[in-house]
């Protein structure tokens, strides 16, 4: 293991965490608050220690796949833990399990939260947790590849190990360009919806935190009930945006290459996303069409909340709690599918799950032909065996986590609702579940041991598993 | 500058390399998954598996927005086709590599017609290095700029030489040779040397001449330069069959030791000079019944790289003075440079360099000055340009000691016309000129780079 390399990557993560942390600090200054100096004090804490870090710096750092993986689980596990200092020293949150938990969950674009009463914070508290989750969205890491000059090939390990999804692959030939091609993306569609939301009467400040936290698919709310008091339009202009961030980004690079627009349809992922949104959502419509009474209120409220769990966003405009049970089975089902890989959203993602019913209808086919030869395409291309047993072996360590959470979970909760649905709801980065943490809820009430449990799926579920696993591992550390 | 590559074998990996580390945006194509797997976590480039002669695969490469497609597969009909392709397609610059040599006498009809901008034929570029060390036997390395009339020579210094301990001042002084040292290795170090650097013995060092002058110089140095009368070739492969046409008339004997029957009867039909052999070149019995222990030059040009350092070693030992060693795939360059193996061969560096400076000038076709030729010197460290001075620039009509050049940066030659100057600080440089640089520092791409401040790049 290179542990130099790993170092000074590090120590340049928290020099763009240190950075990140000034805005916050104008936001509090904007409002004449005292907690703004905490946030100062802390990016000058973040930035000495990463200039510390990065200062045993090699001249020509070079990854390898184990040191790419393992350096992006440090990163994200190191900037929860500086991002939770204002948290703890402001006293907003005091409790250090509790400010992890907001942060992590902030930057892993979950937005489960302990907080009680979100109101009572400051605005600089509020601005920076959405901030976590429109920086987590898209990842610091790819960020970084985006404004550090770099040369060598092995970054793409970086990138691989940060963004989600099978095969992650690059828009144009460079690391960099790709990653600054991503941000552009990103920033832009998070400023049209700064725009939109303004226009249509939330507050400037609103406006911004609530694109924040739906640019990165998040769902931190900066009032108690999420989104429940802004107006209908509001709701159905974040509606449309959170939809917008679920989808594979290549579409947006399609879109802007005007010559490649035809192939939008030819991907499936986008297709099948669309449809199993418009689906789920029809369904719940006329479920709960006697709860709301008339057809145009229902279909609403269940789009919004459709969108919000499909994109892993975890907003809420109603208290989905209160549902009948086939709208309640269809919303968790909904968490594990999550959004497109390649997208600001978690979960397991709809490409993999596309793949993964051809392989088991191919399966059937070769008991009915045992010898017939098929190969399983995806937008019109044969998928290498290399990448299906990926598929398959993701699902699989997906669902022994999870189970292994549930149990470890369950060891202090009251209900099994409860304990599955926090965990449904952290390892794919979607924040309310169900019962006491459904969206009215919060995650207070549990026990500091089960909040690393979920911390731990937090971070797990936005890294796709493996750079966490990796960390753990202890042939990781072995020089051979 | 956007570049297709079709084709990731040696040459086409080493292409990547290089012009990747140079900044361009590189889309690699290849057959083969695996092997784009490999080449996109190695290089910072895009990767498509598919047939470069496919127009959804070259389309998919972005060929509308491509500058140059650079087509380097295993077969000569594959490359000219997907050249043919992607000038139509994309009306891009085109590079392929041709290496029958039953095509290649009909290259140039061949480049004209299907509008090539360059053919590259890693073979016969070997056998040209491979013919012109046999000429000069006394360089371990000679690379040659402004058609050949100037010459970059690589020697290693002896022990007994009398200019061992002398500073390069001193040497200029008592030999009045107009030739100048431009470039000096001391174990892993590459020095670009000023006037005090004191020369030690085993230095490999470099040296900026013309061929004539050269030999005077070597002479009085005390570098044995006897001609070479016979060489001894192990492996009758394409390079073994174009230097054996090279050296056709130039009065050297020639023995081509060929395993493959059908092989020998082929050569002995194209080359009734040359003595050909069937027999196993790697056995040393057969090496000693053949000559090994009388021979001038011995080339060992097998198909395998470690057959090859060991015939060599075995060559050097056996007394022979000029020994040749083709390398194609092995990099422990350290290693290969501790042996004594004489003169390497690196075929798919030599058509790197080649396509490098066509990138760099094709980057550079506006400019004032336009690079000509371009030689690592040594791999990944030193390399020397040739430009050729358009018009009036920066560098123009000054005298060189006024000009700011970058650490590291050495004008080596001034050819004016049918001179060639070995310039001082009083030089000037005149529009028309052909200049050679000398520089550690990479990627002199035009020739604003070798100023310090206020380049353009």
């Amino acid at each position: 293991m290179k542990y130099r390399v790993i170092g000074n990557f590090l120590g340049n993560v928290l020099k763009i965490e240190a950075i990140l942390l000034l805005l916050p600090f104008l936001v509090g200054i904007i409002y004449h608050e005292q907690v703004a100096y905490y946030y100062l004090s802390t990016a000058l804490i973040t930035f000495i220690v990463g200039f510390l870090l990065s200062l045993n710096s090699e001249k020509a750092p070079v990854f390898y796949a184990k040191e790419g993986f393992i350096s992006v689980g440090l990163a994200w596990i190191l900037m929860g833990l500086f991002g939770a200092i204002p948290f703890i020293i402001s006293k907003e949150i005091p409790d250090f399990i509790n400010a992890l938990f907001e942060t992590l969950s902030g930057f892993t674009t979950t937005g489960s939260s302990i907080l009680l009463a979100v109101e009572d914070l400051s605005n600089a508290a509020n601005f920076w947790r959405c901030l976590t989750h429109w920086i987590g969205g898209m990842g610091v890491i790819v960020f970084m590849l985006a404004i550090f000059p770099n040369n060598s090939g092995n970054n793409m390990h970086l990138m691989r190990a940060e963004s989600p999804g099978p095969q992650v692959g690059k828009l144009v030939p460079k690391v960099k360009e790709t990653a600054k091609m991503l941000y552009i993306i990103y920033i832009v569609i998070t400023l049209l919806e700064i725009i939109s939301l303004k226009i249509a009467g939330m507050p400037l400040y609103d406006a911004i935190c609530a694109s924040f936290a739906s640019a990165g698919t998040g769902g931190f709310g900066i009032k108690n009930d999420s989104l429940a008091s802004y107006s209908v339009l509001i709701q159905i202009i974040v509606n449309v945006f959170i939809l917008m961030f679920g989808l594979n980004f290549n579409v947006y690079y399609c879109l802007i290459k005007s010559k490649n627009r035809k192939e939008i349809f030819k991907m499936e992922e986008v297709r099948y996303y669309l449809l199993i949104t418009i689906i789920a959502t029809l369904l719940i419509a006329f479920n709960t069409l006697s709860q709301y009474g008339s057809f145009g209120i229902s279909l609403q409220q269940s789009s919004f909340q459709v969108a919000s769990i499909i994109t892993t966003t975890g907003f809420a405009t109603t208290d989905f709690n209160l549902w009948p049970t086939f709208s309640k089975a269809i919303l968790v089902l909904l968490m594990f599918i999550g959004a497109c890989a390649g997208s600001t959203g978690g979960g397991i993602k709809v490409s993999r799950i596309l793949l993964s019913f051809k392989m088991a209808k191919e399966e059937i086919h070769r008991y009915i032909h045992p010898n017939e030869v098929r190969k399983i395409k995806l937008d019109g291309k044969v998928v290498e065996e290399d990448t299906l047993k990926s598929v398959g072996l993701y699902i699989q360590i997906f669902l022994l986590v999870f189970l292994a959470s549930v149990l470890l979970v369950a060891i202090d909760t009251i209900d099994l609702i409860e304990s599955f649905t926090a965990v449904a709801a952290t390892l794919n980065n979607i924040g309310p579940g169900l019962n006491i943490i459904g969206p009215t809820g919060n995650y207070a009430a549990l026990s500091d041991f089960s909040k690393c449990v979920l911390m731990f799926d937090m971070v797990a579920g936005r890294l796709e598993l493996l750079p966490i696993l990796l960390l753990f591992a202890p042939r990781s550390y072995k020089k051979i | 500058m956007r570049i297709i590559i079709v084709g990731c074998g040696k040459v086409g990996a080493t292409i990547i390399e290089q012009l990747s580390n140079e900044g361009h945006d590189i889309v690699a194509i290849d057959v083969n998954p695996r092997i784009i797997e490999d080449i996109t976590n190695a290089y910072d480039v895009m990767g498509l598996v598919g047939n470069g002669t496919s127009l959804k695969v070259l389309k998919q490469a972005g060929i509308d927005e491509t500058e140059l497609l650079i087509a380097v597969t295993d077969s000569d009909e594959l490359n000219l086709l997907t050249c043919l392709l992607a000038k139509k397609a994309g009306n891009c610059k085109t590079i392929a590599r041709v290496r029958n040599p039953e095509l290649s006498e009909d290259i140039s009809f061949i480049s004209r017609e299907l509008g090539l901008s360059m053919i590259v034929n890693p073979e016969r570029a070997a056998a040209k290095q491979i013919a012109r060390l046999l000429r000069f036997p006394a360089a371990v390395k000679i690379d040659t700029f402004a058609n050949g009339e100037v010459e970059l020579m690589k020697f290693v210094i002896p022990e007994n030489s009398p200019i061992v301990g002398l500073s390069l001042s001193e040497i200029d002084k008592k030999f009045k040779g107009n030739t100048l040292i431009c470039c000096v290795e001391r174990k892993e170090e590459a020095i670009i040397p000023n006037g005090s650097f004191v020369i030690e013995a085993n230095d490999k060092i470099t040296l900026v001449s013309s061929q004539y002058i050269a030999k005077d110089f070597f002479k009085s140095i005390g570098i044995d330069i006897k001609r070479v009368r016979n060489a001894m070739i192990v492996g009758g492969s394409k390079i073994g069959l174009y230097l054996c046409q090279q050296l056709a008339n130039k009065n050297i004997d020639l023995k081509i030791i060929e395993q493959d029957k059908n092989r020998c009867e082929e050569l002995a039909g194209i080359l009734p000079q040359v003595t050909i052999v069937n027999a196993d070149g790697s056995v040393e019995a057969i090496l000693k019944e053949e000559g090994i222990e009388d021979i001038d030059a011995f080339v060992s040009l097998t198909g395998i790289d470690e057959e090859n350092i060991f015939l060599s070693l075995f060559a050097s030992k056996c007394g022979v003075t000029k020994v040749i060693t083709k390398i194609d795939r092995i990099a422990y360059n350290e290693v290969i440079n501790s042996l004594e193996l004489g003169s390497l061969i690196h075929p798919k560096n030599i058509i790197a360099d080649n396509i490098v400076r066509y990138v760099r000038a094709l980057n550079n076709a506006q400019g004032d000055s336009q690079i000509e030729t371009l030689h690592e010197i040594i791999k990944g460290k030193v390399e020397a340009c040739g430009f050729t001075i358009n018009n009036e620039s920066l560098i123009t009509n000054k005298p060189l000691a006024s000009l700011h050049t970058k650490e590291g940066i050495l004008i080596a030659c001034i050819r004016r016309g049918k001179e060639i100057i070995i310039p001082n600080g009083q030089s000037c440089i005149l529009p028309g000129d052909t200049i050679v640089v000398v520089g550690k520092q990479k990627q002199i791409k035009n020739l604003s780079d070798i100023l310090v401040g206020d380049n353009n790049s």
